[in-house]
């Protein structure tokens, strides 16, 4: 055994299939995935690759059939629903395509509720919610309700709710999925930003502009990792030599 | 790059670095920066088949320099560039031809083709990504060119999953 710590995260043939009416479906047909603290890691694919499924399973927010994960070195194969929700509240932050916000609660009790459900004090749980909100460029909305902000600031306000309770893992499903190109942009800027500052991310994403941001991106095909691929962190001096801009006589 | 020289000639006489400098400030990073030799070399084509005039300044201290101007029949040139439309960039690929020659050469695996070609393409997307968080945000024309590289490369990308995909299925 090394002494580096335990992977954040650690899946160990992993398998889910779904039961539809046109049969079987094998959405995630044993993966091994092992995330380190303070990696940035995207899963790309094409729709109905598993992805979302794999992700939801890495979240505990669906079971798998069989195979094993591990949260921090520990076994989460007994969690029942119960358990895996309070977890959730602590060790792990989820942003999904469509915000998923309360949309009768203000931004700000968005915000703050899974810090008060996880213990915090409501001074306490004001004053994450005020860094983040003022960190994410959305001050000033606190009072409002999410139907009436963009969707680009929908997703600032779930991605400072995912965050509020500080949780070594951030899972992010689709982001960007329902945001035109500069809401992508806005997402990808954040995202990394919280990276550089230590924040372990798995992003799942169909669009390789998001998942270029990360430094470890994962290609997913039919339920199994076809490619796991580790991007340069040093851009060459001249990219646009890289054959992708061309200068012609 | 000689109608791009002439281009930007057509906007006023210019002298050989300036139109280096006009490249690069219109262009922005992610442009490959054309080496002034092969400017130079350039004017002197364009020169000889009458397109432009040269015309030697003299200076104090210095090397005489030379100003370039459009020609009549220059102008013509640029006029006929911007009439006519492009070719689409892809109508070959260096890459599908290896995917569509490597079976039973025993030397390439198609699924690792693909898998290594799209490693290529994700690392250039994110040098691209790089390049548009330091670009002038002032620039628009150099962040229009670096979102067009990134739409082709998307494009080329989610080709690649297709490619996968079919091919997976004859596996």
């Amino acid at each position: 055994m090394s002494d580096s710590p335990a992977p954040v995260l650690r899946a160990e043939k992993l398998i889910r299939t779904h039961y539809g009416e046109s049969g079987p479906a094998h959405a995630v047909r044993g993966v091994d995935l092992s995330v380190r603290h303070g990696e940035f890691v995207a899963v790309t694919g094409p729709s109905g690759a598993g992805k979302s499924t794999l992700l939801h399973l890495l979240g505990g927010l669906q079971q798998p059939d069989s195979g094993s994960l591990w949260l921090d070195g520990e076994c989460t194969d007994t969690w029942r629903e119960a358990r895996w929700a309070v977890e959730r509240r602590k060790r792990i932050g989820i942003v999904f395509q469509f915000f998923n916000l309360v949309s009768n609660l203000s931004v700000a009790d968005n915000v703050e509720l899974p810090a008060l459900l996880a213990g915090a004090s409501p001074k306490r749980a004001r004053a994450e919610r005020d860094e983040l909100l003022a960190e994410l460029g959305i001050a000033g909305k606190e009072r409002s309700l999410p139907g009436e902000l963009s969707g680009g600031e929908q997703q600032r306000v779930a991605l400072a709710r995912a965050l509020v309770n500080h949780p070594p893992l951030l899972l992010a499903d689709e982001p960007a999925g329902s945001l035109d190109s500069k809401g992508t942009r806005e997402v990808m800027r954040l995202l990394s930003r919280f990276h550089q500052r230590g924040q372990t991310i798995v992003l799942v994403t169909h669009d390789a502009r998001l998942a270029s941001a990360a430094d470890r991106v994962i290609s997913f095909f039919d339920g199994r990792i076809a490619d796991d691929a580790e991007l340069d962190s040093t851009p060459s001096r001249r990219p646009g030599a890289s054959g992708v801009l061309k200068l012609s006589d | 790059m000689r109608l791009h020289l002439l281009a930007l000639l057509a906007r006023g006489p210019a002298h050989g670095y300036e139109l280096k400098q006009g490249l690069e400030q219109l262009l922005g990073s992610a442009y490959p920066q054309p080496n002034v030799g092969q400017i130079y070399v350039t004017l002197g084509r364009l020169e000889k088949q009458g397109l432009i005039e040269g015309e030697d300044i003299e200076q104090s201290s210095r090397p005489n320099k030379k100003v370039y101007r459009l020609t009549e029949s220059g102008q013509e040139e640029l006029r006929a560039w911007f009439e006519r439309p492009e070719d689409e960039p892809r109508v070959r690929d260096d890459f599908f031809m290896k995917l569509a020659l490597a079976p039973g050469t025993g030397l390439a695996d198609r699924i690792a083709l693909i898998n290594k070609q799209r490693r290529q393409y994700l690392n250039s997307m994110r040098n691209l990504s790089k390049l548009a968080t330091v670009e002038d945000r002032d620039n628009r024309i150099a962040h229009l060119l670096i979102e067009g590289a990134m739409l082709h490369l998307q494009a080329d990308l989610d080709w690649l999953e297709r490619c996968q995909e079919e091919l997976e299925e004859l596996e």
